[in-house]
């Protein structure tokens, strides 16, 4: 029943065995050992788990890794450029200290990247409808906004 | 910047002799005394007691750098910073050249629990006098290395240097460490040449977030790893009846064991998708009985108020007897059952390989888990090591430590390889001990002249604290196995009138607190009974204030002679000024002090309720708080944040459900928590105490933060909701 799953994941393509009902999520964690999106719900309901796929942001807990082979996906990590330099929207995360525990901060990130890519200069409210899918139990939605405010600013100076 | 710090030394014969570590006043130089800064304690302080020695807290590495060892676990709020800050400002180092290492048995200091907003007071003020200690006493063999006079000798960035001579802290050891003790009283750095203690530092460790480096124990991968899933019972009391092995096998080949003790019952799949599968297939076909159903028929509050008690008089000062004179105030508030909610669920990974068993785990205490898990299995305690690894936030005592018992279980069920347990959405929510339900009646007296002269309080609580503490009964999964471990005891119960007393001038007052044994699994929440305290006690003060006819912030200066308390106080006056409210829209105050000895915290919301609809939409919140001497201010400012933001949370939407069976709150639907639409704006300004000892601030903000909420909720529509969370329903 395993079967053969090609994915292409940050800019590189990977062919790996897999149950092909196997969520994108595991094979991400397990298979290419990547550790941005995080396991949260399962359910599609926390936003932890967020990948890019094709730029929106999508929560990878639920899709099959073998309905994705089309697309492409980004991680966490495909957002760093190859010298190490911060995405712009990372960048600002940092200097605003937005995460206490950090663990939903992938999904944050994931989708003010999305977010930013359909429009340059959100409003607060634009910012919180795009980031209704993400829970954070911390409470650190209101640096998010001003991290993904910074960001907006940074990348359209 | 402040320029390079140079370190005057006296007396080199002294220093030869003691090393500097039991310099007394007379023999300070002036330069150190006129500071001003020398403390008076004799006694060691915090959890230098029980580990005098520096190289417990402090180790110098090959280049130079130096290793920070804390018996606390980094959980989000930046301790890991906290302490590097404390090393870095008493040794003049830069803060990467600090390394810390959290909670590991056998390698740090057991400090118990990383727990009650203390690791600062108990662990990162550790670290300053050892650090402060092992900087006098480096500055000595370096001396005497160097044939120098201590007074030239000049040290920055961990090197000691004196005219064109240097000696790195590796150099000046020559690969020993400082196993001195540590002798009060001890010099510290003057505070008016602080770089680092007090600043908005910023943490290494956000960085390895955002970029998705491996930071939680969820992160961690070993070759030949397996995964594991268990299947909890479908109730409380449930025991298992039978399952089919061979079933689970033939649905998913992969399944590499089935482990079954008593009603304890998991899978191991080399993938962990395939042990989902698995776990899936399990639950299907396993059989329980299910004796003992949960009261899901009546409602929780009266169900709660008819249970048996033990009682304990908490306080009871001045003639509480009721008088005849002046105007009596009655109200009745309530809190549900609430829940942690990480959202990560709890994680471990086992390994148990020639009779010797790792667990890396984020339980908040790895030394009592250890003795906890040690009892279960009847292992030899040297036989166990655990390494503490963050997990994502877990504001109390949440899953961590059933999961690593049972990835304990799983691990000596299949030796050699190390398992991974992670637990799913559904465990976590129906199987972590909740935030007890309580309730808190309160009444008081106020004369002519609109002061509070008595004041009564009494309250229901179960029980805020059932850590493993060392006993394996606290372990959800010791109840289940083939030789159970019943619960000893109710654990602390002291948390369940944690802030029952109100911080302000009242003349008799008496408190009393009733503990019961309720229908679902209890431990401690962030705050503990303050939450609930608070919200009862400031709500109160708002309804006496509208009796007494006067504003609530001034009733509450009227009752309240600590400077500090009134600081934070007339800073939320300033802060909120100039907020205007609209129709329907109303401004909420609230203050505590965590405690009663800790930070003080006075928080503000503007709130606007729907009349139509009951909708409640906190639109923003201020805080301000005074959490003594400042070590990381932008920590203080994100856990207070966070606090108010958590609290607003658990104020208007969260409520533990259960049916007969078991919890029903089992995912984000069923147990919402506010959304990113729904969180309000917050702001916090931090009052800065350098001569005060630095307390906690993670807990400082909920209690405030809900009664806020609920006495401005009450002056936008003129509802007072007195049972949590302030739902629609109960506004329309």
């Amino acid at each position: 029943m395993k079967q053969s799953v090609t994915l292409n994941v940050n800019g590189q393509k990977h062919t790996i065995t897999a149950d092909p009902a196997t969520p994108l999520l595991y094979i991400l964690r397990n298979q290419l050992a990547l550790n941005g999106p995080k396991y949260g719900c399962g359910l599609g309901q926390c936003g932890s788990c967020m990948v890019l796929v094709d730029g929106k942001a999508t929560p990878s807990c639920l899709i099959p890794a073998s309905s994705v082979q089309r697309n492409t996906i980004i991680t966490l990590e495909g957002l760093v450029q190859k010298d190490g330099t911060l995405h712009p929207v990372q960048q600002a995360f940092v200097e605003e200290q937005t995460p206490q525990c950090g663990y939903c901060q992938n999904g944050m990130v994931i989708s003010a990247v999305a977010l930013l890519q359909e429009n340059q200069d959100p409003e607060e409210e634009d910012i919180r409808q795009s980031l209704q899918p993400n829970l954070c139990r911390c409470g650190t939605q209101t640096r998010v906004i001003k991290a993904i405010r910074r960001a907006a600013a940074s990348m359209n100076p | 910047m402040k320029p390079t710090s140079s370190l005057p030394v006296s007396r080199r014969n002294f220093l030869k002799t003691t090393g500097c570590l039991t310099i007394g006043f007379p023999l300070l130089s002036s330069c150190w005394s006129a500071t001003g800064e020398v403390p008076v304690q004799e006694d060691l302080p915090g959890s230098l007691r029980a580990y005098p020695k520096i190289n417990a807290w402090l180790e110098v590495l090959d280049d130079g750098k130096v290793r920070v060892l804390t018996g606390k676990l980094e959980l989000g709020q930046g301790i890991r910073t906290a302490v590097a800050q404390m090393a870095a400002e008493e040794l003049y180092m830069e803060m990467d050249q600090v390394e810390v290492v959290v909670a590991e048995t056998g390698r740090t200091p057991n400090e118990g629990y990383t727990a009650g907003s203390a690791s600062v007071e108990n662990s990162a003020i550790a670290v300053r006098y050892a650090a402060a200690a092992a900087r006098e006493k480096l500055l000595a063999l370096a001396a005497e290395k160097l044939s120098a006079n201590p007074a030239q000798l000049q040290l920055k960035n961990g090197v000691v240097m004196e005219g064109n001579q240097q000696l790195t802290f590796a150099e000046i050891l020559e690969g020993r460490q400082i196993e001195d003790e540590v002798r009060m009283p001890v010099r510290l750095k003057p505070k008016k040449e602080y770089r680092w203690v007090g600043k908005a530092v910023h943490r290494p460790d956000i960085e390895t977030m955002i970029r998705g480096e491996q930071v939680y124990v969820q992160d961690l991968r070993f070759p030949g790893m397996v995964h594991a899933r268990v299947v909890h019972p479908p109730a409380y009391e449930a025991t298992l009846v039978k399952f089919e092995e061979e079933a689970v096998k033939e649905a998913v080949p992969d399944v590499l064991k089935v482990v079954a003790n008593g009603s304890f019952l998991g899978v191991i799949a080399a993938d962990e998708y395939q042990a989902i599968r698995a776990a899936e297939a399990l639950r299907k076909q396993a059989q329980w009985s299910t004796p003992t159903a949960l009261p899901s028929e009546t409602s929780l509050q009266e169900h709660l108020q008819a249970l048996p008690v033990t009682s304990e008089q908490v306080e009871d000062k001045g003639n509480t007897a009721p008088s005849d004179k002046g105007t009596t105030v009655k109200a009745t508030y309530f809190k549900p059952y609430i829940m942690h909610g990480a959202i990560g669920p709890s994680c471990a990974v086992a390994l148990y390989d020639n009779g010797k068993l790792d667990i890396w785990s984020h339980s908040q205490g790895v030394y009592p888990l250890r003795e906890a898990i040690q009892k279960m299995l009847g292992l030899a305690i040297e036989q166990i090591h655990i390494k503490g690894v963050p997990g994502s936030g877990c504001y109390g005592h949440n899953g961590a430590d059933d999961a690593a018992a049972e990835a304990a279980l799983l691990a000596m069920a299949y030796p050699g390889k190390h398992v991974r347990l992670q637990w799913s959405r559904e465990d976590e929510h129906g199987w972590e001990p909740y935030g007890s339900a309580m309730q808190m009646a309160m009444e008081a007296q106020l004369d002519a002249a609109g002061k509070i002269q008595h004041w009564r309080c009494t309250l229901w609580s179960d029980s805020h604290s059932t850590r493993p503490g060392g006993d394996p009964g606290n372990l959800v999964t010791a109840h289940y196995l083939e030789k159970p471990f019943p619960r000893q005891s109710a654990g602390y119960l002291g948390g369940g009138y944690r802030n029952s007393q109100p911080y302000y001038s009242i003349p008799n007052l008496r408190i009393d607190a009733h503990f019961f044994e309720g229908p679902l699994r209890v431990s401690s929440l962030r705050s503990l009974g303050a939450y609930a305290n608070i919200f009862a006690i400031e709500s109160f003060m708002d309804e006496l204030a509208e009796k007494a006819g006067k504003d609530p912030l001034t009733f509450r200066l009227d009752h309240q002679e600590d400077p500090r308390a009134i600081a934070v106080i007339r800073k939320l006056q300033e802060m909120t000024k100039d907020q205007k409210t609209a129709d329907h829209e109303g401004m909420g105050y609230a203050f505590s002090r965590y405690k009663n000895e800790d930070s003080y915290c006075a928080v503000a919301a503007l709130v606007a309720v729907d009349t139509q609809n009951g909708g409640v939409r906190v639109k923003n919140m201020w805080a301000a708080i005074d959490a003594g001497e400042v070590i990381n201010l932008d920590g203080i400012k994100n856990q207070t944040e966070g606090g108010m933001i958590q609290s607003a949370s658990w104020t208007l939407k969260e409520e533990v459900q259960f049916d007969k069976q078991h919890v029903s709150s089992l995912d984000w639907n069923s147990y919402p928590m506010l959304r990113f639409s729904e969180v309000p704006s917050v702001e916090v300004a931090v009052i800065a105490r350098p001569e005060e000892p630095p307390v906690g601030a993670g807990e400082a903000a909920q209690g405030p933060s809900s009664a806020a909420i609920a006495n401005a909720v009450y002056r936008a529509c003129g509802k007072r909701v007195r049972q949590l969370p302030i739902k629609p329903e109960k506004l329309i």
